[in-house]
């Protein structure tokens, strides 16, 4: 059964409000809380280590696969989950995370998460942090995440932590092979003396390969964030990073751009800016009508929309 | 309506306090339509923003409606129904035209967000969710800025050179939104432009060099005077001489 915080926390990380259809693996304090199964996707605990591995028959079109994970104690939790995109399949996995810690222990999540795209395969991967809950303990997120995409095959992620998480280090890594896509959109608000730091490294490896990352963040009061995005080009292919942030109050952003050629026909764009809100921006949202307050929240809002 | 009494205003230059407006008096008629013009750099912004509450005024006083609104801020002279389209409005990334279009529409008024976009010239289908990011163009960025001042229900609306950026089929598109604007909802108007068409609506004209106002005039004068500076010229809308009849023509 779940609970009205196991709900609300479902409902911050995987926009669900009941349990969802098709397939899905809740995990709660360590342990599973739900599971289902379709005809075509078929979850399994590993037997060497904890976590899952989610198999997708090739040719699955539509389907989709939730698998949030419920922190409402102090615990430290680590999963390695598998995912096998089978060829020409096109589907939706959401994992998200989210904590409610009330005590003063430490709440901890690391997820290593691997995924193979396999050839034409579709994959949208959504992944939602969310912390909360009034103890003192510390709100802690670590997902590493390897995806390799096979030929032809499309990855598009959307990572995104608005809310609560203390500190958090996001490692996800990519290869691309022969005409394979990738599509990176990262949100990341920190406050207070939260910290957070994300490193992101792609290889195009194949022919024809494109990646596109962008990413957005605002830090606000004492907090910090460090982004490392790395793309690396073996072989003719497109690459661009774009890594736009919005800094308040006495917060601290390091954006450190790295594009690496090895290949004459790799085409690598890195752009990245940090700065205030505009203030032409404030001005003109206050003409309408808007208090600075309010023309501040509107503009951060959209910014990580 | 709208009374400026002895504005004057200082702004911090590279070289300390510089004097931009000098002893403003202007007073704006109910549901009237008034044109400012006059050479660059003479302070028609300033005005503009003065009247917003962008800058505000080192000496004077801002009355509307009676009311002493010098010491108001931007967003209570935005409430009080006052209202101001830039001459280079911002971007925005991530907010999109059904957005800010949204923000601004009056609660009290029935705004259809579709027909404002058609007024300035640009089909809703295709802008309601674009993003007012580096994409836009200028003159795309113009047209939503004067769509997010129509959207509002406004004593008074200054648009600072609004022509800019828009094409010829557009611009007589415009002029008519202005018109009906004026009528239907007895907004009152200020418009900072050089255009010929755009002064002709104008049932006054306001001249506007070295800070201060130097005549207010009707738009014949006004027309009268730039076609006898040279009616061949292409650039006298934009001339810096601003078409007064005293200062020769040295091109």
């Amino acid at each position: 059964m779940l609970s009205a915080i196991d709900k609300k926390i479902l409902a911050e990380v995987a926009d669900l409000h009941e349990i969802p259809h098709g397939a899905y693996n809740i995990r709660k304090n360590g342990e599973g809380a739900g599971r289902n199964t379709t005809a075509n996707i078929d979850i399994v605990t590993k037997k060497d280590k904890p976590g899952i591995n989610v198999i997708i028959k090739p040719g699955t079109k539509g389907e989709s696969v939730h698998i949030p994970v419920i922190l409402t104690e102090g615990l430290e939790d680590l999963v390695y989950n598998t995912f096998e995109i089978g060829a020409e399949s096109d589907v939706i996995i959401v994992a998200g995370c989210g904590i409610h810690n009330s005590g003063s222990k430490k709440a901890k999540h690391d997820g290593v998460h691997e995924f193979f795209v396999r050839k034409g395969a579709r994959m949208k991967y959504v992944e939602k942090h969310y912390g909360e809950g009034p103890g003192s303990g510390q709100r802690i997120l670590n997902p590493k995440t390897i995806i390799e995409v096979e030929e032809g095959g499309v990855a598009e992620l959307e990572m995104i932590q608005i809310k609560g998480v203390d500190h958090t280090i996001r490692d996800t890594e990519v290869r691309l092979h022969k005409k394979a896509r990738l599509i990176v959109t990262e949100r990341l608000l920190t406050t207070s003396q939260q910290s957070a730091e994300s490193n992101i490294t792609v290889e195009l490896t194949g022919e024809d390969s494109t990646a596109q990352v962008l990413s957005r963040s605002v830090a606000q009061d004492d907090s910090q964030q460090v982004f490392h995005l790395n793309m690396r080009g073996y072989a003719k292919g497109r690459g661009h990073i774009q890594c736009d942030s919005i800094i308040m109050d006495k917060a601290r952003v390091s954006s450190i751009p790295e594009i690496t050629a090895f290949h004459s026909d790799a085409q690598l764009i890195h752009e990245a800016a940090i700065g205030r809100i505009a203030s032409d921006q404030l001005i003109k949202l206050m003409t309408l009508g808007l208090t600075e307050k309010e023309a501040e929240d509107t503009i951060l809002q959209g910014f990580l929309k | 309506m709208l009374e400026l009494i002895n504005v004057s205003l200082n702004l911090d230059g590279d070289k300390g306090q510089v004097e931009i407006l000098k002893e403003i008096n202007l007073t704006l008629k109910e549901k009237k339509i008034y044109v400012m013009t006059g050479p660059n750099g003479g302070g028609k912004s300033s005005v503009a923003k003065t009247i917003m509450g962008i800058y505000r005024p080192t000496d004077g006083k801002i009355l509307l409606d009676g009311m002493d609104i010098t010491q108001l801020g931007i967003t209570d002279r935005a409430r009080l129904g006052i209202g101001y389209a830039f001459q280079q409005p911002p971007r925005f990334k991530g907010m999109k035209v059904g957005d800010i279009l949204n923000i601004a529409a009056s609660p009290e008024r029935e705004t259809n967000v579709c027909d404002l976009l058609y007024d300035v010239g640009l089909c809703a289908q295709d802008y309601l969710n674009r993003e007012i990011n580096a994409s836009f163009s200028g003159g795309e960025l113009k047209r939503v800025e004067i769509a997010s001042i129509l959207a509002r229900n406004l004593r008074v609306a200054v648009f600072d050179e609004p022509e800019a950026g828009i094409d010829l089929w557009s611009f007589q598109k415009l002029t008519e939104t202005f018109e009906n604007l004026n009528k239907k909802y007895d907004t009152t108007i200020v418009i900072i432009s050089h255009q010929e068409r755009i002064l002709r609506l104008a049932d006054e004209v306001i001249l506007v060099s070295n800070g201060t106002i130097s005549e207010i005039t009707s738009q014949e004068k006004i027309l009268g005077e730039i076609e006898r500076l040279d009616s061949r010229c292409d650039c006298r809308n934009n001339c810096s001489l601003g078409g007064n009849i005293n200062v020769e023509c040295d091109r």
